[in-house]
């Protein structure tokens, strides 16, 4: 495979990342869906009056680790996760194909663009 | 249509911990409350995500632009948890539609990554004023966002002619491209960057700030300021919106904004509406339907100033 990497071809790959990207988190938030009708289905929504959610289910790590311990909620949060790591992923591939195509200005753009979701994901805000 | 008054719950778990004040949300806005269950509760926010999805797809305004006021006068959901929900089928929207049009070869990577930079820092910016600013605040900016949204609606888009100068920073940054035509590649020049730019970052703002993709604030910049051919420039514009509001996101999640129980039905109830209508799109005749959208759209958007103005968002 000594294909050359072209503008068509990262666009070709980026289109696939994006729509994999999002077929998977919505199996994920669906499983998780389930979940969570089974078990809280009966109660009552209470989404009137703003708590904000509890700290695990704020960062990456206390969503994996709810979700690893079977809790319905996290695991929907966990797709939702992946849902917004997609967009992310499609910047960080960019920068490999931009720097595969020895594109240096679009490199740089590129991981401009990714320090800053990477900042906002960390937890960081202004 | 669903009539706001139609469902409503009653938002007061007493006695479970950590709210202080007690129940009374709900009551404040002074709607008939009636309790439902999460299961009744996920079906008619699901539904209601579909058809707000299938119609958003199908005018080319987007689902998002409705969910907010949906969710905040129909259901007396809290503005915050709302645009939290809303900022997540935004991403699975676009990044779903994006796969589509990226591969057709009609939006331009370089242009689109590089106005992310204003559009991702605009998001930032707007997601963690979200958080200063009070819900009335925010719901009146909403309501004004969206009379612009169903004013820009309500006018065919007019193609600009193609200009024969060009910006030289576009030139620096290879911007200008072709998109497939029906006579083979039809080449552009993109103009005035740097005024383009700082739209983009109004944009990521606006995004940050309510929960939506803004794109008619970004079609004001790239296909009147930049004249961006608008086939280039809405696909585009589309491949931008996962990746500006994927950076509100980040802000919102360690707010705690995003909500799985809420954003679940919102999310998946979205994906297929756009889903179903993207494949209804070719052929149909959207005329009327945007028309009858940018109406809904207008009654939304009296509806949050109204209710920002007087206090009960």
């Amino acid at each position: 495979m000594a294909r050359p990497w072209s503008d068509f071809r990262i666009e070709q790959t980026v289109g696939n990342l994006l729509r994999n990207g999002v077929i998977a988190a919505a199996a994920v938030v669906a499983a998780g869906a389930v979940v969570f009708l089974v078990r809280h289905g009966a109660e009552p929504p209470h989404y009137g009056m703003f708590r904000g959610e509890p700290s695990d289910l704020r960062h990456v790590g206390g969503i994996v680790a709810d979700a690893r311990a079977g809790s319905a909620r996290g695991l929907i949060q966990l797709g939702l996760l992946l849902l917004i790591a997609t967009p992310v992923a499609r910047v960080a591939f960019s920068v490999v194909g931009f720097a595969l195509e020895g594109d240096r200005v679009y490199v740089a753009v590129t991981l401009v663009v990714l320090a800053v979701l990477l900042f906002s994901l960390a937890g960081g805000h202004l | 249509m669903r009539s706001p008054a139609a469902v409503g719950y009653d938002g007061a778990r007493v006695g479970q911990g950590s709210c202080g004040k007690g129940d009374g949300t709900w009551a404040r806005s002074g709607r008939g409350a009636r309790r439902v269950n999460n299961l009744v509760f996920t079906a008619l926010v699901g539904a209601s995500s579909l058809v707000a999805g299938f119609l958003g797809s199908l005018t080319g305004l987007g689902g998002g632009v409705v969910i907010v006021p949906l969710l905040a006068l129909a259901f007396g959901v809290d503005v915050r948890y709302a645009i939290g929900a809303s900022l997540i089928s935004v991403i699975a929207t676009s990044s779903g539609a994006a796969a589509a049009f990226v591969k057709e070869g009609f939006s331009n990577i370089r242009i689109g990554m590089f106005l992310e930079i204003a559009t991702t820092l605009g998001a930032i910016v707007g997601a963690s004023l979200a958080a200063v600013l009070s819900t009335s605040v925010i719901a009146v900016v909403f309501g004004l966002v969206l009379v612009y949204s169903a004013f820009l609606s309500s006018r065919p888009r007019d193609e600009v002619a193609p200009a024969a100068a060009q910006d030289p920073l576009a030139a620096l940054l290879r911007f200008d491209g072709a998109f497939p035509g029906p006579a083979g590649p039809r080449p552009y020049k993109v103009q005035r960057v740097p005024a383009g730019f700082g739209l983009m970052a109004v944009a990521g703002g606006l995004s940050g700030l309510l929960g939506i993709g803004s794109g008619a604030v970004k079609v004001l910049a790239m296909d009147h300021t930049m004249r961006i051919p608008f086939k280039v420039s809405t696909t585009t514009s589309n491949f931008m919106i996962g990746v500006t509001a994927a950076a509100s996101a980040g802000v919102y999640l360690s707010r705690g904004y995003i909500d799985p129980g809420l954003a679940m039905p919102v999310m998946l109830g979205v994906l297929a509406g756009s889903t179903v209508g993207a494949r209804v799109l070719v052929g149909a005749r959207t005329v009327v339907l945007r028309r009858v959208f940018a109406l809904v759209i207008l009654v939304l958007a009296v509806e949050m100033i109204y209710n920002g103005f007087s206090g009960r968002l």
